[in-house]
């Protein structure tokens, strides 16, 4: 069995609620904290355990707070990004929606290792569901004297609040989050400035991850270097992982980083194999963005070694031969998936949500979709895959934000790992109707 | 159409998140009034009722527009009662979204986009809910429901079918009044 830590109590009848989370030694992060700690002892715990945003990005967590401006008199906030968005990932709403209080927990020990006094967590709207779970775990902790004035007898007080978003993906991107969380349209700033020196309100911010924040407490509970023990290499710890597509166990999975992915998609603990005994034909692991990789260099890199899940596994061989580790959200295709129509899927998804501030982006993404869906349709031409290899190419690194890079990556990697697909579609559009319709595996009718 | 005013239980939520944000940020109350406006005023944003949003916040009415035209979860023309949310991305697709949206649209004689005769039923397609291991999936006011075969989704349509409220996203119960 995998190390689990966010997950351990996650079976626990009753785990939602205030009285039971604090029976499994809940909220002890808080109470060492607070009372037994300063807030740059708790940095740097977190720095020496090596905990990386789980967000995407992948960013280390301590350096991150380490630069958090701390002028006198100035109110510092901490913001929980809770707009999970990221297609194929889901890992965030289960925590939040089975152990609110975990992130609560490392909200409050995190706030207070920041100096912030008011928090926010920002949850997509189509979460209102969730909304309501967070909002009642929240009334618990205030009433049990772990939020507001004077917590636990000590001086720290802190105010947490939800804030609901409203669909729009990116609100992920943590500028454009702030700006949505003073009521504006989700533009993303030009950094510099980065949040840490002038976030929410112009005052110092720390946006993180609902599950980066939620490995706090275990890191400040049993130390830095024992969170750094756990994973591989520069990847500490757990990650959550959300499993989707054609495997017979999808879910959210806890494992300690280093596992095979092998082991990942085909062990009875994960995935349990690929769905009506199929064959793998490709992975897209770490969320909609990151390169796809056909079966072969998922499971094994390009110098042959069997491929990790972890951060310096996934991405070993650049995007020639390699991807990211990313969300974690990891979408698995069966040998009748047709690349070309996933691809589809994922060009309107950014077209449709581009903010529409930069051009590279804005035009760049709209002509991804209509060419791809001329191609899907079987009216393209070899000209049209060549003209969506460069519109790609075009976007990338010339936008505000990464949502520009977060669309053109995955239009790469299936021209660079499919051609022969995309030359088929637009050669014989005849034989279309044959793959189209694959994901019919899955019977709806009797389902 | 209902009058563009909240009652006092709503009104004492508004003043209850506008304390959230520090003085004089009250526009970050935008996007949760906006939300409530939605549930409250016949599940879209008429231009009054924006107009009514600036008020309460202090804001420009174009502050208001600019916002909730960018949102994809903000009406702004008129729906159904059941506001049928149907998410399409990837995993969902690979899993038969493209059936279930064809599905319903062939029950309901409508086209992803259009609303039903009868004004019972708007069918919508939607980018990824975050639902991708319980695919295929669709959103009706704050539920999910998942793991859809056209069973589910045919007695999803006869339930709403003798419903008279409208679909919701929140209620005036959904936050926490601090």
């Amino acid at each position: 069995m995998s190390k689990k830590i966010l997950l351990e109590h996650i079976n626990v009848p009753g785990i939602e609620t205030l009285e039971v989370y604090r029976s499994k030694g809940g909220y002890s992060s808080v109470e060492k904290a607070l009372k037994t700690m300063t807030q740059d002892a708790i940095v740097e715990e977190v720095k020496k355990s090596g905990l990386r945003g789980r967000g995407g990005a992948g960013f280390p967590t301590g350096m991150k707070w380490s630069f958090l401006a701390k002028p006198e008199g100035v109110a510092r906030y901490l913001v929980c990004n809770a707009d999970e968005s990221e297609p194929g990932t889901f890992k965030d709403r289960y925590l939040m929606e089975k152990i609110p209080h975990l992130l609560i927990e490392g909200m409050i020990t995190s706030s207070f290792a920041l100096g912030a006094n008011t928090s926010y967590i920002y949850v997509r709207g189509e979460y209102f569901y969730i909304i309501k779970i967070l909002e009642k775990a929240i009334d618990d902790a205030y009433k049990a004297g772990l939020l507001g004035k004077n917590i636990l007898g000590t001086d720290y007080s802190l105010d947490l609040h939800v804030q609901a978003g409203a669909g729009a993906y990116i609100c992920g991107e943590e500028t454009a989050l702030l700006e949505s969380l003073e009521g504006k349209r989700g533009n993303p700033r030009i950094k510099p400035p980065f949040p840490a020196i002038a976030g929410l309100y112009a005052c110092p911010t720390i946006v993180n991850n609902v599950e980066t924040l939620a490995a706090v407490p275990s890191i400040v509970n049993n130390g830095g270097e024992w969170y750094a023990g756990i994973g591989i290499g520069r990847s500490t710890g757990t990650k959550l992982i959300s499993a989707s597509g054609h495997i017979n166990k999808p879910g959210v999975y806890e494992i300690e980083m280093g596992i095979t992915v092998e082991d990942f998609i085909y062990s009875d603990e994960y995935c349990g194999g690929i769905k009506n005994g199929k064959k793998l034909k490709a992975v897209v692991a770490g969320g909609s963005s990151v390169p796809i990789l056909p079966a072969d260099l998922i499971l094994t890199t390009a110098n042959g070694e069997k491929r990790l899940m972890s951060y310096e596994s996934l991405a070993d061989g650049g995007f020639a031969s390699g991807t990211m580790l990313g969300s974690g959200g990891f979408i698995v295709m069966d040998e009748t998936t047709s690349i070309v129509e996933n691809l589809y899927t994922f060009a309107r998804f950014y077209h449709h949500e581009s903010c529409g501030q930069c051009s590279p982006c804005r035009e760049g993404t709209a002509w991804m979709e209509k060419i791809l869906h001329k191609i899907k349709d079987g009216h393209g031409t070899l000209a049209d895959v060549d003209l969506l290899w460069e519109i790609q190419s075009k976007i990338e690194g010339n936008t505000i934000c990464p949502l520009g890079d977060a669309a053109a990556w995955p239009v790469a990697s299936a021209i660079r790992h499919f051609k022969a697909e995309f030359e088929d579609y637009v050669k014989n559009p005849s034989s279309i109707s044959k793959v189209k319709h694959y994901h019919n595996m899955n019977n709806l009718a009797t389902a | 159409m209902s009058e563009i005013k909240f009652d006092d239980n709503s009104l004492a939520l508004v003043q209850s998140i506008i304390k959230r944000y520090p003085e004089g940020k009250q526009k970050s109350a935008l996007l949760p009034l906006l939300h409530l406006a939605q549930a409250e005023f016949d599940g879209w944003l008429s231009v009054p009722a924006m107009d009514y949003v600036a008020s309460l916040l202090s804001i420009k009415p174009i502050e208001v527009y600019e916002v909730a035209s960018f949102y994809s979860m903000f009406n702004l023309k008129p729906v159904g009662k059941c506001l049928i949310e149907v998410c399409r991305t990837s995993s969902c697709w690979l899993r038969g979204a493209n059936e279930i949206v064809d599905h319903i649209g062939n029950k309901l004689g409508i086209k992803p986009g259009e609303t039903t005769a009868d004004g019972k039923f708007t069918l919508k397609t939607v980018e990824c809910l975050g639902s991708c291991g319980t695919a295929p999936m669709l959103q009706i006011g704050d539920k999910f429901h998942e793991d859809l075969t056209f069973d589910k989704v045919d007695s999803l349509l006869d339930e709403w079918s003798n419903k008279t409220e409208h679909s919701k996203y929140l209620d005036v119960n959904t936050f926490r009044k601090n």
